[in-house]
């Protein structure tokens, strides 16, 4: 009989409250037991949330799935494991290192680890055996010897077999010859588990009620669905991780719901690489079409002469910048808010973009929508700044609610429009004093509805220019064009109790700082005021909450502070409260990475 | 001017030749860019093209400036060096019904844009797409473009010593329907290929020597005035009937090759010096490839196949373009995000 050698005695029982590492090679199907295993607990009513950290591979190099559950909802990345198991022999000496000081080891028998971490609690598990026996067929026990570590999970841990049984039903969704052979491997571990471990550890799950009303969801299949929803309907795209999942599942969305008498309502188009994405995007922009891409940072830098040419030529677009550890090729699969400057200002000469920063799934999908709008009433690029974590991660989110206001299409004059101006329209001129000009679509049918589009000087007629009056008069609209959209970009979420220190942070940064916030207050007597900013360009709000704080950290996922460089270059007379708190290693945000960083500078205050 | 009344000539459009008239060129005097817009100009006229339904694309170039020289009434991007093709795939996308004519140069198109133009080749929109090809950059003051003939010489004497990038044999072979070498001085085949062009649906490229007087007209240049005079081999006497034209049925075709269009037009092609057939990808490669060696520049309709469906033909779209969509279309129910909910819950 296996035993588990106990390190030190069992002296309470930790409920609810685990982080759960499992290392194993790429491409061995490992995703799907994992994902079995969040849903389990998911569906048992424990807030959770699934990471998968992934090599730049399709199969055979080291990966690892890490599920944080957590009673109270805190499911930030945390950087030590509670339980971790070991099916990757490449990998087993590191990865026992990954677990924290007296945590669980679950590992293969035949791995040399009894040695190794003598502080942990093992479990050593002849996984390969097991699987001859429940497996008959020889071919098929690679797809499904990962089952089997759910099922000894689920048997320690205490997990209910039934939400197993759905967990795998749902995640195989109809494919019931995987069903059928997983159930039973899993069913297999968990009796083994039953019949020959000896429990030692603390750890159980209980089933609670936090889950009410959620779903699971990745950012990038939420992002698509605003988009579907908000009538996106020419997507060019290039493949680049993480944000190819994005336009994967637009695609996949829009084919199933977005089909009218058998015909598609939108075009999906695979383009020869980013510089034609955004061309694309630009024709269909101009031409009246809702259009999208996403991309990736190494997309972004070379769409930049086209993002410039459509904020200087007012053509309305989407993209959506899932963004990844760069410079360069940089790490493809690990996640940075690293491209903010680029974004931010993209394109040479005097270019300012509007941006939206989602940091939930439930915001990725009504940004989705909202940027389009932001678009075409703004007749400009706008992006969408997510990042692998959002994109790629598995996040427990409410319910997305259906969009019920009308689209807005923005200043467009269509042939009626036209003749009731008998004709008499300039494509820039700045008739409302906000900096938006009125537009026609090609194809309208006026003889005066044309005018030509340049990426070169041009006068409010749309004529050619090279006048130093045109050209700054021109430069001047467009930036009280952005002085609007200040007031409609959304806005961000302060919470303010009058406390002498602040903290700014936007995207998937938030559930690190929520949880660094509630230890900083009771294990340190900290207490910060928040704003998670949501959009560029700031908002009046951002510039309340610098005016109202002595000293600012400025939470973010990059080396030199591009999130403090933009404030203090938007709001210089605000420099000198701004402090960075910065975490660059390609992995998520840790709360404890906060709380130190913070408390060591709180303390030289 | 006194005396003469006689009413201007009005088209099937009902519109008068100045109604395809654009702002007045600021190329230098002479330039073959010029010769290329005023046949364009009429051929839209003789086609009686509705200029609501054309769109004029450009990069950058002293040719992508032309689309400001022709046909005001319709709409016109001037975008960035080398990339008119993605900003014309993007507008067919959204607006499957306009009519796009591209103008491009040899550098736009051979040199930076390359990339774009061998996949705007392989998508078959429904655009003309014109390379005013003199051999050099014109706009950047007479640099060798990809299309400069081996051997062939700059102003001050430099010499080329790499193969030149033949657009029309790319184009054939990489699934291009229409495919046309033209000589900018030789203004009769122009202007009736160019209606022919106009009256094609689908992608058609029309490969054009239009000579750059300032920088690459000079004796050693293969893209100039008199080389091309001297060297041109015009094969075909080529007409176009529009479709509305009621008395060509009873015309004698003789030894006419007649090619019917999608809407009713004909394009006739006599061979003169030999029997070409223009239907042959391979007879069209084949003679591009002869010519390399004999220095001859053959002019006329290098390959024209039948229509084919178009890009947005197999992109299964609805009829209609998805630009006069509207919130009915293109936002589903709400039963539908309920649907997807459910099964994420
Ligand atoms: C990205 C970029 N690089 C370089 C230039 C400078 N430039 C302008 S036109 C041109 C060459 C144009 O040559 P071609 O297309 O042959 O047109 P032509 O002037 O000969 O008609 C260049 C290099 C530019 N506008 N943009
Ligand atoms: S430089 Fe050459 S191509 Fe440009 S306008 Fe003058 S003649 Fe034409
Ligand atoms: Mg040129």
């Amino acid at each position: 009989m296996a035993t588990a050698q106990a390190a030190a005695p069992q002296t309470r029982t930790i409920v609810n409250d685990l982080v759960l590492h499992v290392a194993t090679a790429n491409g061995s199907g490992s995703q799907t037991s994992n994902m079995v295993l969040l849903r389990t607990l998911f569906q048992m009513g424990i807030p959770i949330s699934g990471k998968n950290l992934f090599p730049s591979n399709i199969q055979g190099l080291p990966t690892w799935f890490t599920i944080r559950a957590n009673k109270d909802g805190w499911i930030a990345r945390k950087q030590d494991a509670d339980i971790v198991v070991c099916m990757n022999p490449d990998t087993s000496d590191e990865d026992v290192e990954t677990a924290r000081k007296g945590a669980i080891l679950i590992y293969e028998e035949t791995l040399n680890l009894a040695g190794k971490r003598p502080d942990c609690i093992h479990y050593a598990v002849p996984f390969k055996k097991l699987i001859a026996e429940a497996c008959p067929d020889v071919r098929l026990r690679k797809l499904v010897i990962n089952m089997l570590y759910v099922g000894v999970c689920a048997q320690l841990f205490n997990f209910d077999m039934d939400e197993v049984r759905k967990a795998i039903s749902t995640q195989l969704a109809g494919k019931q010859k995987a069903i059928d052979l997983n159930v039973p491997a899993v069913e297999f571990g968990y009796k083994w588990a039953a019949e020959n471990l000896k429990k030692a550890d603390p750890y159980r799950v209980e089933r609670m009620d936090g889950n009410k009303g959620k779903i699971i969801i990745e950012g990038n299949a939420a992002t698509a669905l605003g988009l579907m929803f908000g009538g996106v309907s020419v997507v060019p795209w290039y493949p680049i991780t993480p944000s190819s999942s994005l336009c994967e599942y637009l695609d996949e969305y829009l084919n199933k719901y977005r089909i009218q008498d058998g015909k598609r309502t939108f075009a999906v188009v695979q383009a020869e690489d980013e510089i034609a994405a955004a061309g694309m995007l630009a024709g269909a922009g101009w031409a009246g079409a809702r259009a999208f891409t996403s991309t990736s940072g190494p997309g972004i830098s070379l769409m930049t002469e086209i993002i410039g040419l459509a904020y200087f030529a007012e053509i309305p677009f989407v993209i959506c910048n899932v963004a990844r550890t760069g410079p360069s090729t940089g790490l493809p699969t690990r996640t940075m808010q690293g491209d903010l400057i680029s974004l931010f200002y993209a394109s040479h000469g005097d270019t300012k973009h509007i941006v939206v920063i989602p940091s939930t799934p439930k915001e990725a999908f009504e940004m989705g929508g909202e940027a389009l709008n932001l678009a075409e009433e703004f007749q400009t690029p706008v992006f969408i700044l997510s990042d692998l974590d959002l994109g790629m991660n598995y996040w427990m989110s409410d319910r997305f609610d259906y969009p019920t206001q009308p689209f807005r299409r923005g200043k467009v004059l269509d042939k009626e429009a036209l003749d009731k101006l008998n004709g008499q329209w300039g494509r820039y001129r700045d008739v409302d004093g906000d900096g938006v000009a009125y537009r026609t679509y090609p194809g309208t049918d006026h003889p005066k509805a044309a005018y030509f589009t340049r990426g070169t000087g041009h006068t409010p007629d749309a004529a050619y220019s090279e006048k130093p009056e045109h050209w700054k008069a021109n430069m001047d609209r467009l930036a009280r064009k952005f002085a609007t959209a200040k007031n409609r970009v959304p806005k961000p979420e302060v919470h303010s109790n009058g406390h002498a220190a602040g903290l700014i942070y936007f995207g998937t940064t938030t559930e690190a700082v929520r949880e660094a916030l509630a230890v900083l207050d009771h294990q340190h007597g900290l207490k910060l005021d928040l704003c998670r900013l949501r959009a560029f360009p700031f908002t009046q709000e951002v510039e309340d909450f610098l005016h109202s704080h002595e000293r600012v950290y400025v939470v973010e996922l990059n080396r030199d502070g591009q999130m403090r460089m933009t404030l203090n270059a938007e709001l210089p007379r605000f420099a000198g409260k701004l402090r960075s708190v910065l975490h660059y290693d390609g992995m998520p945000l840790t709360a404890d990475n906060v709380v130190q960083q913070v408390v060591s500078m709180e303390r030289e205050k | 001017m006194a005396g003469t009344t006689e009413a201007p000539s009005t088209n099937k459009a009902g519109l008068q030749k100045k109604d395809y008239a654009g702002s007045k060129s600021t190329l230098c005097v002479g330039c073959g860019h010029d010769l290329i817009t005023a046949r364009l100009i009429d051929a839209a006229f003789d086609n009686s093209l509705k200029p609501e339904n054309l769109v004029k694309l450009s990069g950058i170039g002293c040719s992508s400036k032309t689309p400001a020289y022709f046909v005001s009434r319709s709409f016109s991007f001037n975008s960035v060096h080398g990339r008119m093709p993605s900003i014309a795939t993007g507008t067919a996308l959204a607006n499957r019904n306009l009519k796009m004519i591209g103008v491009s140069g040899d550098g736009d198109t051979a040199n930076i844009g390359m990339g774009q133009f061998v996949h705007v080749m392989r998508r078959n929109l429904n655009m003309v797409y014109i390379v005013e090809n003199n051999g050099v950059y014109g706009l950047t003051k007479g640099q060798f473009s990809a299309t400069a003939d081996k051997g062939s010489k700059l102003k001050h004497g430099q010499v080329n010593h790499m193969h030149a990038i033949d657009l029309c044999a790319l184009a054939v072979e990489l699934g291009c329907g229409f495919v046309a070498r033209l000589f900018a001085g030789n203004t009769k085949m122009m202007k009736q290929v160019l209606q022919a062009a106009l009256a094609y649906k689908g992608t058609v490229l029309l490969d054009i020597i239009s000579p750059c007087v300032t920088f690459n007209n000079h004796e050693g240049s293969t893209k100039s005035f008199p080389w091309m005079k001297s060297n041109e081999l015009a094969m075909q006497d080529i007409g176009f009937v529009p479709a509305y034209d009621p008395h060509y049925e009873e015309m004698d075709h003789g030894d006419e090759r007649v090619i019917k269009l999608g809407d009713g037009s004909k394009i006739t092609i006599k061979a003169l010096d030999k029997d070409y057939d223009p239907a042959s990808r391979t007879g069209a490669l084949q003679l591009l490839a002869q010519h390399h060696e004999s220095g001859k520049v053959p002019t006329g309709v290098i390959y024209l196949a039948g229509e084919t469906p178009r890009f947005v033909d197999h992109l299964g779209m609805v009829d209609v373009p998805l630009s006069s969509l509207k919130e009915d279309a293109l936002r589903p129910a709400k039963s539908v995000l309920d649907e997807v909910m459910d099964s994420l819950a």
